[in-house]
């Protein structure tokens, strides 16, 4: 893969006085962790080949705050937000679409009180709008036929009520869907919610992100999806702890599209 | 003078069991207003619709189908059978014999629906307690459960069986007396009342004679009114608090998305004059010394606001909630239910002081009664908030007490300091450097 991906940034586009279409909120994850970092770039990726015109704000982005949020520090959220709304308000940004469910319910749902009002939007959702416009499309490919079992992550079901973009555009891949014991509305956390990715869990029989593997691998699935940076790295690691990682394979929703069009 | 006794002493009973009702009511009240306030007066008709669906419908109660269509069966038995209850009371102030019998065919109709369901009520409380005391059902084996709240949850169906068992007892007396013809019971207008299920028992009472059968059916009827009369006011002292509770807990339930946490503004007005190059350090904050409160975050029941103390009194202890909750599934010490219970009991506590005038008691809801390990095992992945069939949000609690915990005591665990501090330095939780966030799009892969 040596292509370079297109990453223009928002301040590039303001110094030829254009406006993108669309804030790609990359995260910290999707910006530092190594297996995160991979679903950005299948990101961009399709970003690139639909011609979507969009823009990262790099160094000017930070933490959203909320894993300080739901780490009860209210204060270093607020800094986070207002210093990050500071900086999107000054770009007039309209849209945003990020690959973090985290990223993507805190600017939407915490950010309009503090002064930040913008559209955002996940990237699977990003990406239904794709296809429905016509500007992607997406075929079967390598996928067709596989048994896959979608993870949804907390904060993108059940704390924002979306739980079938993914599943829409993994039926455009043309794989053998299969639910979870857990799914949906019920569906079981992946133990890396409410800053617990930052801290090692309160003693108990079993990790979180163990017992939901386990119910992943009740489907016999050869591909775990997720839709969340967090999410991939808890199912990965409950898969190799299982040592099924030669059987199974976890990847992002939009790592699936962008290998399938074998981008 | 004598002839009037029953229906004075009824009369008596009556109204103790409303003063002392009412009495309690506003105990409860009072107790709910020791929270902070909270608007959840906007968007009524959402509110209304959402009550009637969850609450009235019981939408979530069949969630889980066993539970749910037991429950309905109780719930729907104990709303009609009240009418029957309204009767009671005024053939009970009155001295008349079923004043309701001169409507005749609906009369019938009503009886007779009412003593299905009190069969069907009898034997949905049969498998629930078969279920509760027997199938070793996880949410009902948890720790919190052990003492008095396992034995309110029994009192509570033993209490229906026998009000249902009084019910028909009463019926099926009261059928044999009207086809003796006795004075009082039998009227010219024929048979008042259809008794499909009790006209089963009459085999035991058609030998009696028919004082043997006054003496057991107004036994049945006086025990059955005064059993009513008792259980409504045990509401206040249970979990069974749920059948008036449920209905202004939904109401007044949170109508965002699941994942939108509530902003402190007290935070956000510091915060504004701190990033505010202009802003003058020593002026006043925007709402004068009032808007700053206290304290961040909640350590008491009174840190909590109304709607959240309001929730703990509707809670009925269900565990849907802690079944759903990843921490607990993987034996943690976390139980969303818990969170619930302690919070009800930690008010009444509070209560109880204010009653007995005592200022403090060098207790708080915090550590006497929700351990840090608790709060800090949530993954505030709302599952319990969405099991939950009557709109309680144990997570804004546990929210609350961490803000408390971070904000007042800097208690964090090391991890999560860390994990702060790396998002004050350098704006992401792990220490990389802010001027190489956009490093991955030069990256070779």
């Amino acid at each position: 893969m040596s292509e370079t991906l297109k990453v223009p940034t928002m301040a590039s586009y303001l110094a030829e006085g254009k406006q993108p279409e669309v804030l790609f909120w990359v995260g910290c994850a999707g910006s530092f962790d190594d297996r995160a970092k991979k679903i950005t770039k299948a990101f961009v990726k399709i970003l690139n080949k639909t011609n979507v015109d969009f823009a990262v704000l790099g160094t000017e982005e930070g933490c959203t705050g909320d894993p300080a949020k739901r780490a009860g520090n209210e204060f270093l959220f607020q800094m986070q937000a207002m210093t990050n709304i500071e900086v999107m308000n000054s770009y007039e940004v309209k849209k945003i679409v990020t690959a973090c469910p985290h990223c993507f319910n805190t600017i939407k749902n915490e950010y309009p009180a503090l002064g930040g009002n913008y559209e955002v939007i996940h990237h699977t959702q990003f990406l239904k709008q794709l296809l429905n416009e016509g500007r992607l499309k997406v075929e079967g490919g390598k996928f067709k036929g596989k048994r896959i079992t979608f993870h949804d992550p907390c904060y993108l079901g059940r704390a924002n009520n979306e739980y079938e973009a993914p599943r829409d555009l993994l039926r455009k891949l043309e794989v053998e869907l299969i639910e979870m014991k857990s799914c949906k509305a019920k569906g079981l956390c992946c133990g890396a919610g409410g800053a617990q990715m930052f801290k090692d869990a309160e003693k108990g029989d079993k990790e979180v992100n163990i017992h939901r593997t386990e119910q992943a691998i009740e489907t016999k699935p050869d591909i775990v999806a997720a839709g969340c940076p967090f999410c991939n790295t808890m199912m990965t690691d409950g898969v190799k702890n299982k040592e099924k990682q030669d059987d199974i394979e976890v990847l992002d929703v939009v790592e699936m599209i962008a290998n399938a069009e074998d981008l | 003078m004598m002839q009037y006794l029953p229906q004075i002493l009824f009369i008596l009973a009556l109204a103790f069991a409303v003063w002392f009702f009412i009495k309690n009511v506003k105990t409860l009240s009072r107790n709910i207003k020791l929270g902070k306030d909270i608007d959840r007066t906007d968007q009524k008709n959402l509110r209304f619709k959402k009550m009637m669906r969850v609450a009235l419908g019981q939408s979530k109660m069949v969630k889980r189908p066993i539970a749910g269509f037991l429950h309905i069966i109780v719930y729907v038995g104990f709303i009609i059978i009240n009418i029957e209850v309204l009767e009671i009371i005024i053939d009970g102030i009155l001295g008349t014999h079923r004043i309701f019998s001169f409507l005749g065919p609906v009369y019938d109709v009503l009886i007779g629906s009412f003593e299905i369901l009190a069969l069907l009520v009898l034997v949905s409380v049969i498998i629930f307690l078969i279920r509760r005391n027997f199938l070793n059902i996880k949410r009902f084996l948890a720790n919190e459960l052990k003492g008095w709240p396992k034995s309110d949850a029994n009192y509570i169906l033993y209490f229906e069986v026998v009000l249902m068992v009084l019910f028909l007892t009463m019926n099926a007396t009261d059928y044999q007396l009207q086809l003796n013809g006795a004075e009082h019971y039998a009227s010219e207008a024929g048979i008042a009342g259809a008794f499909p299920v009790s006209q089963y028992l009459l085999p035991i009472f058609d030998q009696m004679s028919n004082s043997t059968l006054i003496i057991i059916e107004r036994a049945a009827w006086w025990l059955h009114i005064i059993g009513i009369l008792i259980f409504l006011n045990y509401l206040y002292y249970s979990k069974h608090l749920h059948i008036l509770l449920a209905f202004p807990n939904v109401y007044f339930s949170n109508l965002n998305p699941q994942g939108k946490f509530k902003n402190l503004e007290a935070v956000t007005n510091e915060v504004k004059l701190m990033m505010d190059p202009d802003a003058d350090p020593f002026a006043e904050p925007e709402g004068g010394e009032e808007d700053v409160p206290e304290k961040f975050g909640a350590s008491d029941v009174k840190d909590l606001n109304w709607f959240q103390l309001l929730s703990a009194y509707t809670c009925t202890e269900c565990g849907r909630c802690t079944a759903e909750c990843p921490a607990n599934q993987t034996g943690k010490k976390l139980s969303p239910r818990k969170i619930m219970m302690d919070t009800r009991d930690r008010l009444e506590e509070v209560s109880k002081n204010i009653d007995n005038k005592k200022e403090n008691d060098d207790k708080q809801l915090l550590d006497d009664y929700i351990s840090r390990e608790e709060l800090w095992a949530c993954t505030t992945c709302n599952a319990c908030v969405e099991a939950c069939p009557v709109g309680i949000d144990p997570l804004s609690i546990i929210m609350d007490m961490r803000q408390y915990l971070v904000m007042e005591e800097s208690a964090a665990p090391a991890e999560l300091n860390n994990a702060m501090s790396n998002i004050e330095n350098n704006a992401a939780p792990w220490p990389y450097n802010q001027q190489d966030r956009l490093n991955w799009a030069t990256e070779e892969s």
